[in-house]
């Protein structure tokens, strides 16, 4: 996977979704912090949800990239969640280590909205990207 | 199996190297679990040659002991500054760049073995060991 790569961004509500489907080199991993930051800038939205059950392995590098990305949204009044971490990653993670530190993770995409949901409410303008959020994360969790 | 050899020239050959761990290590035998070891050390030392070094390479190798034991041993060579301080640097917490320290000492965590022989000015070379 070169740099090139795109990770697709897609907002849904107020909620940016990062699905994560493939092993992505360092630059690929820069891009994509420097892209959901102009992402957050440019739409307003409140949280990142960054779904890396497909990821096979995280390294110190894209740990810290992970806390970064949380640690600048915060910054821009946005709460990001890591949702999907597969067993044997957790597993590595903690023996290697990392904290993920000022990362939420949560188990699958519907915990993942549910606690974005309930960090910044959801008031009546946003019932349309509610109702949409839930298609998508139906969507994502279908194998 | 064959051991082979993967150079280390920039940060995409970081990717191929731990995805040719994985792949390796799964033809092996070793589960899941093992794998992610594998896969996320030779990602962490790969950095590490390309970050420090410039450049080195990777050797992977099957590898089997006299009673029989199979496992998977990677070996990171390279020729760049070296390591002034390698009590200091297998330290948790340690580092000289931007990294969190984890690299080393993390490392040696996911593995059975873990060797680093290093002199400034010539280079590095880290060997490491997992058994099936």
């Amino acid at each position: 996977m070169d740099g090139q790569t795109r990770i697709p961004i897609l907002k849904v509500g107020r909620v940016l979704i990062v699905p994560i489907q493939v092993d992505m080199d360092d630059q690929t991993v820069m891009h994509l912090q420097e892209r959901i930051l102009t992402e957050l800038e440019r739409t307003g939205a409140r949280g990142v949800l960054i779904d890396i059950s497909l990821l096979e392995m995280v390294d110190s590098f894209i740990g810290r990239v992970l806390s970064d990305i949380a640690a600048m949204a915060r910054i821009m009044d946005a709460r990001t969640v890591v949702v999907g971490m597969q067993p044997a990653v957790a597993i590595t993670l903690v023996e290697l280590g990392l904290e993920l530190r000022g990362v939420d993770t949560v188990l699958n995409v519907d915990e993942g909205i549910r606690l974005l949901r309930s960090e910044f409410g959801m008031d009546d303008e946003d019932e349309d990207g509610d109702r949409e959020l839930g298609a998508l994360a139906e969507q994502i969790n279908r194998p | 199996m064959q051991s082979r050899s993967i150079a280390l020239e920039n940060e995409h050959d970081i990717a191929v190297a731990r995805g040719e761990v994985r792949n390796v290590s799964a033809a092996i035998g070793f589960r899941l679990i093992d794998q992610t070891r594998l896969a996320t050390v030779a990602s962490e030392l790969a950095r590490n040659v390309v970050k420090y070094a410039g450049r080195g390479r990777m050797i992977l190798q099957p590898t089997e002991a006299p009673y029989g034991r199979v496992g998977i041993r990677l070996i990171f060579e390279d020729r760049g500054p070296g390591i002034p301080d390698i009590a200091a640097a297998m330290r948790d917490g340690f580092t000289t760049g931007r990294g969190l320290g984890k690299g080393l000492p993390g490392s040696k965590r996911l593995v059975d073995e873990f060797q680093i022989e290093s002199t400034v000015g010539v280079g590095t070379r880290i060997t490491v060991t997992r058994w099936l």
